[in-house]
């Protein structure tokens, strides 16, 4: 029998936890119920479970259970957080945009869409590190800006951003603060009482929950209206409506719960775990880790080995489940717009790999990458003019290349 | 604790065979369907042939079918999205239109499109001639539910999408009620657009489509990592769309049975509520074969329903979808029902494993609750 690839691509995806997995079948089976039907126990006990849900995810980010809003996904999420907020204060506050270069696409496609739609907006460069300069950030904002976005854990490269500092910065020039934390949740620890955010947005399929579930954070205090973007019969308070998911929602309330209790202890692991892959894998010459090491997730390490193409890269390593940019948009062989925001050659874009690592990651996994990564990444090499020349001691970016 | 589940519209119990498709993707096989490696793949090749069979299920080709998390959201995305990319003209809807289209509708209307309701007549069909008189002025989209949710009611779809297409205008429709219980055929249907549901067939909730002709140019309603190409934004939800696949493939299998069965339960029943002098709503009209709305006069429908689900048996008072109104139904005003009538409504929806001594029982049961209450409301007065 062929042999499972090792999965290294947690930030794509995660495994179901087999606890939380067995918390949702129940609510497949006998409590099938829509938790909107008012007249029967069906209904009664689906709603409870979804109450039950919604404080386990408020308690995880130190929210209030009224201020979670169900969605189908952090895309969604990020989707209702931006449109709705931008639509709702376009007319008192203006229409001009702030976000990261950095973003996922479920972000910058948004603001790309409200700039057809006649909104302005301001893609802030980010540092080499891959966080935000807070001068640049301060500096871009307008009297008219009304909304600023920017990730709490970039998808690719892992790296932390500052929010605090950044919504401080909103807070003091009345700009709506959205935060996409898709990546942080089980990561970063995330406290809605003291952070000045005004919407955060949620997915359960990145933190051992299951898929087609997420969650917008809509604060109360002091409150931010949105306009909703699927009406109909009023579920959420009017926010988002939609026949809620019981399964999934449970899904991702235990999913949750555990991060919560379960997160200082797994971080410490996956820690140890990621600073011997990257230890096992700077023993290859030129490699570079793309995005700063300290600020960042323990889970993530992005790592470009020069001199290698890209494309053969991800041929040669088939044995690992790995990214060579977010997921997302891997089916297209652009390189990632991430890492060439940090200002990476199109080439060591194209020649790196997203290793995120998770709760199931084990010693033997990263020691087989090791290995594996040093052998493939040798014989590529052996193959390669480009490193044959720089063996050699020839500056590859002075050649002049014919032209043909 | 209820036992007996006459509430089939408002959502259905997961079938076993579906459950078995969906359980791999839920505990073992993981992998972000737009990821390369092996995982990925695996999720991509479940998701193409989960819409091959949503696809066979209503003759529609599997390029046909983009997947959303519910059917709320595909009417949304067809009502939204199709008339954002037109020049500002008339949204028409049927009076009797679950809000998620209506809604969506008078979102539009916010942005500068007119919403315009059209009539329905004392069976819940829609008013042809009103619908021509109102296709006089400039129209986007025409939307009109294939099966009525609340009186199982069946539109004659192929000539409204006629009349449609005759004004120029894209026709659209909420098939999610009729989906496995009448063939529902995209192709037959004259439908530019069509919205069907998971959970209301016996697959899970999360899941649904928009079958639409791929040369309406739609609008998308989430942005981001372009998935449905490009059309319908976020990471599938794999489970989910397998065990919609699954569950369209059992539906059109069981079709035939379901019809038949369900048919003859409501017949059993609706000639013991005429003996307990109900007034079925919609009974005129060909309707959804397991769909019975009725009421009893000088009976609330709340009071109703909670003294059935006391007795083990639950059934709906209206729409399951509009929360907490207590508002007569919307369905029923529209046919010009009479409002105290209106409040007094009582939704049962069979499914296949309903049965005929259930049905029995749940007839006596009502005969005594009506007794019962009716005494209340004497001595109360």
């Amino acid at each position: 029998m062929e042999r499972k690839p090792i999965y290294l691509d947690y930030s794509a995806t995660t495994p179901v936890d087999p606890r939380v997995a067995e918390k949702m079948i129940p609510y497949l089976t006998e409590h099938f119920g829509n938790p909107a039907s008012r007249s029967h126990t069906y209904g009664w006990t689906a709603e409870k479970a979804v109450e039950n849900a919604r404080d386990e995810v408020a308690k995880l980010v130190g929210a209030d259970s009224r201020e979670i809003v169900w969605t189908s996904g952090a895309t969604e999420s990020n989707n209702l957080a931006i449109k709705g907020a931008a639509h709702f204060y376009a007319a008192s506050k203006g229409k001009h945009l702030i976000t990261i270069a950095t973003e996922h696409k479920a972000v910058i496609d948004v603001v790309r869409e409200l700039e057809r739609q006649g909104f302005e907006a301001t893609f802030i460069e980010p540092e080499p590190d891959g966080l935000v300069d807070l001068a640049k950030f301060n500096a871009a904002i307008r009297p008219d800006t009304v909304l600023a976005s920017v990730m709490l854990v970039n998808n690719e490269i892992g790296v932390i951003q500052d929010i605090e500092s950044i919504g401080k910065i909103c807070r003091e020039n009345n700009v709506i603060f959205h935060v996409d934390a898709a990546q942080a949740t089980g990561k970063v620890k995330i406290d809605l009482e003291t952070l000045p955010v005004d919407l955060m947005s949620f997915s359960a399929h990145k933190t051992y929950g299951p898929k087609g579930i997420g969650a917008l954070y809509v604060r109360r205090k002091p409150r931010i209206r949105i306009e909703a973007q699927m009406h109909g019969g009023g579920h959420e308070r009017g926010m988002r409506s939609g026949t809620l998911p019981t399964h999934q929602i449970v899904g991702m309330g235990e999913a949750f719960r555990i991060a919560r209790e379960e997160m200082e202890l797994e971080n410490a692991r996956i820690r140890k775990l990621r600073d011997r892959l990257l230890a096992g894998l700077q023993t290859i010459e030129e490699t570079y880790v793309n995005g700063d090491l300290a600020r960042r997730v323990p889970h993530n390490l992005n790592i470009s080995f020069n001199y290698v193409e890209g494309e053969s890269l991800i041929m040669a390593v088939k044995d690992i489940a790995v990214s060579s940019g977010s997921a997302c948009t891997s089916a297209s062989l652009e390189p990632s717009y991430v890492l060439r925001a940090l200002g990476r050659s199109d080439e060591l874009a194209h020649s790196s790999i997203r290793f995120s690592l998770g709760r199931f990651t084990t010693e033997a996994d990263v020691d087989y990458t090791i290995e594996l990564m040093k052998s493939k990444i040798g014989k590529l090499r052996e193959l390669s003019p480009l490193w044959e020349m720089f063996k050699d001691g020839i500056d590859i970016s002075k050649v002049q290349w014919a032209a043909h | 604790m209820t036992s007996v589940f006459f509430d089939h519209n408002s959502t259905t119990a997961l079938k076993t065979e579906v459950l078995e498709a969906m359980l791999p993707f839920m505990v073992n096989q993981q992998g972000n369907a737009s990821s390369r490696h092996s995982f990925g793949r695996a999720a991509r090749t479940a998701i193409e042939h989960a819409r091959e069979q949503v696809a066979t299920a209503v003759n529609a080709q599997p390029s046909q079918v983009l997947f959303t998390a519910s059917g709320t959201e595909s009417n949304n995305f067809a009502v939204q999205g199709i008339c954002s990319n037109l020049e500002k003209g008339q949204i028409l809807t049927s009076a009797v239109e679950h809000p998620c289209v209506s809604r969506p509708a008078l979102a539009m209307q916010v942005r500068g499109w007119q919403a315009r309701s059209i009539n329905v007549d004392a069976n819940c069909n829609v008013d042809m001639n009103d619908l021509q008189a109102l296709l006089a002025m400039p129209t986007n989209l025409v939307s009109v539910m294939l099966a009525n949710n609340e009186t199982g009611a069946i539109q004659k779809i192929p000539a409204i999408g006629e009349l449609a297409r005759q004004h120029k205008a894209y026709m659209h429709t909420d098939a999610v009620q009729a989906l496995g219980k009448i063939n529902v055929d995209f192709a037959a249907l004259n439908v530019h657009a069509m919205t069907i549901s998971s959970h209301k067939i016996g697959g899970p909730l999360g899941a649904g489509a928009l079958v639409l002709d791929k040369r309406v140019d739609i609008q998308p309603l989430l942005y981001g990592g372009g998935q449905e190409r490009g059309l319908r934004s976020g990471t599938e939800n794999i489970p989910a769309i397998v065990g919609f696949g699954a569950a369209c493939e059992l539906a059109i299998k069981n079709l035939a049975t379901f019809a038949h069965h369900t048919l003859h339960l409501r017949e059993v029943l609706e000639a013991g509520l005429a003996k307990l002098n109900a007034t079925i709503f919609g009974s005129e009209s060909k309707r959804i074969p397991n769909t019975s709305f009725f009421a009893f006069p000088n009976i609330e429908g709340e009071t109703l329903v909670t003294a059935l689900d006391k007795k083990g048996f639950a059934v709906a008072s209206g729409s399951a979808c509009s929360s907490d109104s207590s508002e007569p139904s919307h369905v029923l005003l529209a046919m010009g029902v009479d409002e105290d009538l209106a409040r007094g409504a009582v939704r049962v929806s069979f499914g296949a494993n309903n049965t005929m001594e259930q049905v029995q029982h749940f007839l006596a049961v009502l005969e005594s609750e009506l007794v019962r209450l009716r005494n209340l409301t004497a001595i109360a007065a």
